[in-house]
């Protein structure tokens, strides 16, 4: 029975990693913007399928090369393309919204099309046959007494503490990160104090999708079969995930993100799996009766 | 007035001119082809018509098929369904009326084998549908048969083979809880199994939602109830990902699957971890022995691929309404009768010997017949592992 609590605690930290991930861009555009970016998600798809190709390419043309050096370029090129994925959908469907002066409602919903755009345009280019990632990383199984987990899982794990450690710091270290909180205290005080708005709101971008990109390795290497759907569902979950937290609080997007993971986990250890999202959702929702800004949120409008 | 009466006049030209033409076919046996040659799934279409086209020119070649002491020549006229349901109803009744035809084989998947088995059986026009497995293409239809077997024969197929093969006395089952394929073979695997070792003998009976990737936990509850194998009625993308996750958690016994798995794209998905476990399937291409490699190695001669179980399945269905005829003892020239007497020339089979199994017709019209358990041998091929009958 211990030894099932302490496999399932660790399965639950790493399916919670991607929550976290995933839920830290929702998280950073909301606080900056106020803006759900429903396409999060499948940027997240996005950036597993780009992972998927640079991996085949590097493969194929440099083949002398080790699988945790392909890794070691793939991880910093899907980041960069992922993140330009990010920012052309800012350029080319939120700022002329914003520019035009249109109600949050409409921007959301805009959010919501480019998402379907992201899926749809994958299926219509690369079919609807699943693409099967290649092994980057040489599988070992530690095994410990009855629990096991492999070397994968515990990266994923450092890699999504490590992220949230680094973007802690870009928010409350840098001038960046100064500038971004200034941006959700008042957003028309800001431009008057000389900070380029439109830039900070890039920087945003490129840093919530590099994550997405991130969190897109990752779950290509632990779950490696691809398809174009596969960011709508964990899209969805991490947003409630960040809602749970405390949206705009990167604090509470990560503690949210491991949260919904483990009540998912346990609730199926515990309960028969047929009910798991109902009784996991349910929990959720009671946390958000009880404290309906999120475990972090506050209510004011000063996030981040 | 005088519409009505030319119309009249131009029926009955037209009237008399079928009939002649019947009656100038006397010789040959007409059977309709109802199958996707286009749209979704073209692929199933086009090998049904490659193995009714090896049947006809292999009885042909040899002067006809012989129905009481005399021969006649086969004729099959193939029409493209579009892998749409609306389509085959039309399909259906354009073979039928037009056509003259004395049965139909297909259509192949239940989506348009359902509504057409109605125009069939209104009609009464003997229908055999060579891959349905859907119990409504022949529920309560006395004119249709099938070819496949049911999705709830593959349970106890499993539940036997474990029992044998695996020496299992407990089992785990992990299934699709949105999916009502997966779902209603977890159950009646459950049910047989649960019948056949006692009641705690399905130690745990877990599912996840639609969509999943990560399976982790009810595994980890699978692993540490110790079962003696894992039963999984899924499709072969999420075989896949439980299977690896399965061997992460440090699982090292055998899994079953079910016809789900049989798809090409399995191996590529899940490559070495798949190697080494069992699903039940119609037949098997590698390792196939006797009448069934002789069947696979003339297709792959002609047509240049390895012929999936949809050819052999075709295959089989029309021997069996070869039967039929034959076991009807002549051909009259009257297509109602003739049709009566086909219907029940297929119900009174006593055997046939087909290249997915022998098999004979219960009272709805379903196949009793052997499902084959297909091993997934080192080199990623379906092989032949044993027949499991019912």
């Amino acid at each position: 029975m211990f030894d099932s609590i302490i496999q399932n605690l660790f399965n639950a930290l790493q399916w919670g990693s991607f929550y976290s991930l995933i839920a830290l861009g929702y998280t950073l555009v909301y606080g900056v913007l106020r803006l759900i970016n429903f396409a999060h998600g499948d940027i997240f798809m996005v950036g597993a399928y780009i992972a998927y190709f640079i991996a085949i390419f590097i493969l194929k043309e440099a083949t002398g090369l080790s699988g945790v050096a392909t890794l070691a370029m793939v991880i910093p090129l899907t980041m960069i393309l992922t993140a330009m994925c990010g920012v052309a959908l800012e350029r080319i469907a939120y700022r002329p919204l914003r520019r035009k002066g249109a109600n949050r409602l409409y921007v959301v919903i805009t959010a919501l099309m480019c998402g379907l755009i992201l899926e749809n345009g994958n299926l219509a280019f690369l079919g609807a046959s699943r693409k099967s990632f290649p092994e980057l990383l040489d599988k070992v199984v530690y095994n410990f007494g009855m629990i096991s987990m492999t070397n994968l899982k515990i990266w994923v794990i450092l890699s999504s503490i490590i992220v949230y450690i680094a973007l802690n710091a870009i928010i409350s270290k840098t001038k960046i990160g100064m500038a971004m909180r200034g941006i959700s205290y008042d957003k028309f005080a800001i431009p008057l104090m000389g900070i380029p708005i439109d830039t900070i709101i890039v920087v945003t971008f490129i840093l919530g999708s590099a994550l997405a990109g991130l969190a897109g390795i990752l779950f290509a290497m632990s779950y490696p079969i691809l398809d174009p759907f596969m960011g709508a569902l964990i899209g969805w979950k991490a947003f409630i995930a960040a809602v749970v937290g405390g949206i705009g609080d990167i604090k509470g997007a990560f503690v949210g993100g491991f949260l919904l993971g483990i009540v998912e986990i346990l609730v199926v250890a515990v309960f028969p799996s047929t009910f798991r999202d109902l009784i996991a959702f349910s929990i959720l929702l009671i946390i958000l009766v009880i404290k309906p800004t999120g475990l972090f949120g506050v209510a004011k409008s000063t996030k981040i | 007035m005088k519409k009505p009466y030319s119309l009249f006049i131009i029926v009955s030209i037209l009237f008399c001119f079928c009939t002649s033409l019947a009656l100038a076919g006397e010789d040959t046996i007409k059977i309709g082809f109802n199958i996707p040659l286009t749209g979704e799934i073209p692929k199933v279409g086009e090998e049904s018509k490659f193995a009714g086209q090896m049947l006809m020119d292999e009885v042909n070649a040899k002067g006809g098929l012989d129905v009481g002491g005399k021969k006649y020549k086969l004729e099959f006229i193939y029409e493209d369904n579009e892998s749409k349901a609306e389509s085959a109803v039309a399909v259906a009744l354009k073979l039928i009326e037009r056509d003259q035809i004395l049965a139909m084989v297909g259509p192949n998947s239940s989506k348009q084998a359902v509504p057409a088995g109605q125009v069939a059986n209104d009609n009464r026009t003997p229908m055999i549908s060579p891959w349905s497995t859907n119990p409504d293409t022949t529920k309560d239809r006395p004119w249709v048969f099938r070819a496949a077997f049911l999705d709830p024969f593959q349970g106890p197929v499993a539940v036997d083979f474990a029992t044998k093969t695996f020496k299992a006395q407990t089992a785990a089952v992990l299934y699709a809880l949105a999916n009502d394929y997966s779902k209603n073979l977890a159950e009646i695997f459950q049910a047989d199994f649960k019948k056949k070792k006692g009641d705690g003998a399905v130690v745990a009976f877990e599912s996840y939602g639609d969509k999943d990737q990560d399976f982790s936990a009810q595994l980890t509850k699978i692993i540490a109830a110790k079962p003696d194998f894992i039963f999984l009625p899924n499709n072969y993308n999420e075989v896949a990902l439980i299977v690896k996750q399965a061997h992460d958690l440090g699982w090292k016994g055998p899994f079953m699957g079910a016809d789900a798995w049989g798809n090409s794209e399995l191996m590529t998905l899940c490559g070495d971890d798949c190697k080494g476990h069992y699903f039940s399937t119609h037949y098997a291409a590698a390792g196939a022995k006797g009448a069934t490699k002789e069947f696979i190695d003339k297709y792959n001669k002609l047509y240049g691929y390895q012929p999936a179980d949809v050819a052999a399945l075709t295959w089989d269905a029309i021997n069996v309404v070869l039967a039929g005829i034959q076991n009807a003892g002549k051909i009259t020239g009257n297509v109602r009768k003739d049709r009566e007497a086909i219907r029940e020339g297929i119900s009174s089979i006593k055997e046939v010997k087909g290249i997915t199994g022998n098999m004979k017709f219960d009272e709805q019209g379903d196949p009793i017949k052997c499902a084959v358990v297909v091993k997934i041998n080192d080199a990623g091929e379906f092989e032949f592992s044993e027949s499991v009958c019912p």
